[in-house]
């Protein structure tokens, strides 16, 4: 045995296997089910929605990273991730070019001038989908019915949302519909049953933890039930947790690492929040949707949520227990 | 169900390269090497001449100080150098070299002490302190202070600690299988020294084996409990085992006193066992040679004061070029940077791994996926310590409680942005305790 050179660092001298970029395609792969179920309900339309939120994505975060001689780290499948997340937030019909126009919103502005992975204070996809709804109110909202066709010969339908809330008249798709996601909504919110394959995907992956998105649903569908517009009816309910975004969006927007707590009990108040915030939207506001604002005001006090959350150390409460 | 604590992590294990094997011997080494420091607190001093020779048990060094324990040659031989030599530690360190004539004369105050009953609690615990023993986990802190609780302090658990968590360790693994009567003879002794009728040995569910040879064996001897405790990473720490088997929480800045409980090691308890039975102190311990690139892992019974580069000999050297050499476990073992460094009474391990080094090389951001946070066993927050230190924050540090992590390594394991916040924590303590000594 010859002497050679060791490596010398400090403990622990192992890792786990875990990385961002095995997070994120992860997070990717629990996509796909609603991704296909998307295309399969609004043909190549919704796929071209889709790889142009991707393709955007990744090439903006590259040239900004390239132009401000910054590392270039797309591989980490961040803005993959982002840019499927956008496209899955649309409706079938968008015209392409505000989809590159939001990718860039997206990556540009809300990732990247915050200082990239990790430091934007809010969720961008979900910042780019309400940028687009401002600044596109009538294509953001002009929805299709599954299996109408697309481009030109697109027949626009309301959404049960806005039929519930009786902003649009309409007929209501039944809840089995509702359920296996044939009904007028965003790419990717259709399908409640893709969605929860996903779902559970990620959390036997252990990627990501049922505190928020439990949080979420069950304060949302108690406040409904008790409070919505026609109370105590189980249909109403499971109307409004099977349509709009809010499968998708407790699945996977409130989930973002990034821009929720990091405390277990941050976690909660997370969760719960989003889902006051939904139903108050959802029941008094404007629009008939209401998480991804919800979500992104919750974003915004995430920093303050974990300020007051921080679990009690070990050993601080229990003295001389004996 | 398992006993165990809030927080911590499963770790892949490692262990089957060596729990199923038998505890060698190891081959005669003809020169050895017995560092003045051989565990936390005061260093020692040779009572010893370079020319003197000297027998298999007879003690070489000692202190005056009260945190402290005397050294054994572990050869008979004679004294060949008293100078500084590389300490695993990574420091020089003064060191005693003894030429092995290999006779292996056994020192004549190497006498049985006999039935532990025929003694006071008193004489118990000045016979462990002669005897060298310290705790032979992870800082050697000496068994005889240990034992030696204030006597505000009420004990009234005794806990041997089987856990052995660190993944790729099996020495505690072996000997329970091997030696539990001596574990539980020792355990009984430890009993009598703080007046309890109940002791525990808690050991994780992955030694099932184990557990299985410490209950049967633990049917002679009344009073003995063995807990199964939940196989999870860091099960072992001191105040996670106590959580787990005594539901007590150590108060922050405390010692397990404090709750009234001593845990020692399956180690300390056999060479305890050992002195009573055999007469001789503690010059040897079960060490497990293990990593991808050993050629032949083992579990070998190593006296004090051999080189590494001997001890991985008799494991048959290397089959590929090892990047890194750990003593210890490979969550908080120490990186040796020469193979010349002896072991000392704190080697539980050495480790030689081919693919380490290289992991934090790929860093991402911190994307506050919160899992370090979910596990830190001390339910503190990793990366806002991570992010309060590398802005050089240590104000705010010490409000996230910075002082009470116990360098387990989980929050650096498991970060997926390839953050090593313990790296910033350990430098971080350091200042600051340093600044609180000034002031
Ligand atoms: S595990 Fe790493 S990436 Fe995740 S929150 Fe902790 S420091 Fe940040
Ligand atoms: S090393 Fe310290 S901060 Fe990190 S998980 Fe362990 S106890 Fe917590």
């Amino acid at each position: 045995m010859q002497e050679q050179k060791f490596v010398v660092s400090s403990s622990p001298h192992i890792h786990s296997e875990e990385s961002v970029s095995s997070i994120m395609f992860d997070v990717l792969t629990a996509l796909i089910p609603a991704s296909v179920a998307g295309i399969y309900f609004f043909g190549y339309r919704a796929a071209i929605v889709l790889l142009t939120a991707v393709v955007s994505c990744v090439a903006f975060e590259a040239i900004y990273q390239y132009f401000m001689k910054k590392r270039i780290t797309v591989n980490d499948l961040s803005a993959a991730v982002t840019g499927l997340l956008i496209g899955l937030n649309m409706p079938p019909s968008i015209p392409l070019w505000m989809v590159v126009i939001g990718s860039a919103f997206a990556i540009v502005i809300v990732k990247q001038l915050y200082g990239g992975l990790g430091k934007n204070f809010i969720n961008p996809a979900l910042a780019a989908r309400c940028f687009m709804l401002i600044a596109w109110a009538s294509a953001m909202t002009t929805y299709v019915t599954p299996f109408m066709g697309y481009g030109i010969d697109a027949v626009s339908s309301a959404t049960p949302l806005a039929v519930l809330k009786g902003v649009s008249e309409g007929a209501l798709p039944s809840l089995r519909n509702c359920f296996f996601g044939i009904k007028p909504g965003s790419i990717g919110e259709t399908s409640a049953v893709m969605l929860s394959i996903g779902f559970i995907y990620l959390l036997v992956r252990k990627v990501i933890d049922f505190k928020i998105p439990a949080a979420y649903i069950i304060v949302f569908s108690v406040l409904t039930f008790m409070f919505g517009k026609t109370p105590y009816d189980a249909t109403y309910t499971l109307y409004h947790i099977l349509t709009g975004g809010l499968l998708l969006g407790a699945f996977f927007m409130a989930t973002d690492y990034t821009t929720t707590p990091t405390t277990p009990l941050g976690q909660i108040i997370f969760g719960a929040g989003c889902g006051i915030l939904t139903f108050v939207i959802r029941q008094f506001g404007g629009y008939p949707e209401g998480v991804s604002f919800s979500i992104l005001l919750m974003n915004v006090v995430t920093p303050l949520i974990d300020r007051y959350t921080v679990p009690k150390k070990f050993g601080e409460v229990a003295k001389n227990v004996r | 169900m398992p006993a165990t604590f809030k927080g911590g992590l499963h770790i892949e294990d490692f262990k089957d390269f060596t729990n199923k094997l038998p505890i060698k011997k190891l081959s005669d080494c003809g020169q050895h090497i017995f560092p003045l420091q051989q565990h936390i607190g005061a260093p020692l001093e040779a009572v010893v001449k370079v020319g003197d020779y000297v027998k298999v048990g007879q003690k070489i060094a000692d202190s005056s100080a009260f945190v402290c324990a005397p050294l054994h040659s572990s050869v008979s031989g004679t004294v060949t150098d008293i100078k500084p030599f590389i300490h695993p530690s990574g420091a020089v360190v003064t060191s005693i070299a003894i030429e092995n004539d290999f006779l292996y004369n056994i020192s004549e105050s190497v006498i049985p002490k006999g039935d532990p009953t025929n003694y006071t609690p008193e004489q118990i615990i000045a016979i462990i302190r002669d005897a060298g023993i310290v705790g032979l986990g992870g800082a050697g802190f000496p068994t005889h202070v240990k034992l030696s609780p204030p006597p505000d302090k009420k004990i009234t658990h005794v806990i041997v600690n089987g856990a052995e968590c660190e993944p790729y360790l099996t020495s505690d693994h072996r000997r329970m299988l091997e030696s539990p009567d001596m574990i539980l003879y020792g355990l009984k002794i430890a009993m009598r020294v703080l007046g309890l009728s109940n002791g525990y040995i808690g050991i994780e569910t992955n030694k099932a084996d184990a557990i299985k040879t410490m209950t049967a064996a633990a049917d002679a001897y009344k009073g003995v409990k063995i807990i199964p405790l939940k196989t999870k990473y860091p099960q072992g720490a001191e105040k996670q085992l106590i959580k787990a088997i005594t539901k007590r929480s150590v108060p922050s800045k405390g010692l397990p006193a404090d709750v009234g409980v001593i845990v020692l090691n399956i180690d300390t308890v056999t060479a305890i066992a050992n002195v009573f039975k055999t007469g001789m102190p503690l010059t040897s311990r079960i060490v497990t040679v293990s990593g991808d690139c050993v050629k032949e892992p083992g579990n070998f019974e190593v006296p004090l004061g051999v080189p590494f580069r001997h001890i991985f000999e008799n494991a048959g050297g290397f089959m590929k070029e090892p990047r890194k050499i750990i003593m210890g476990g490979p969550m908080m073992g120490i990186a040796q940077f020469s193979l010349d460094a002896p072991s000392i009474k704190t080697t539980s391990a050495l480790l030689a791994l081919s693919d380490v080094g290289k992991t934090y090389d790929d860093i991402s951001p911190c994307i506050r996926c919160g899992k370090c946070v979910n596990s830190c066993p001390m339910h503190l927050m990793p990366l806002y310590l991570n992010k309060a230190v590398s802005e050089g924050d240590l104000e705010t540090a010490e409000k996230y409680n910075i002082l009470d992590c116990i360098e387990c390594g989980i929050c650096s394991y498991l970060c997926p942005g390839r953050q090593n916040p313990l790296q910033h924590i350990r430098v971080a303590k350091q200042q600051i305790i340093e600044k609180s000594r000034k002031s």
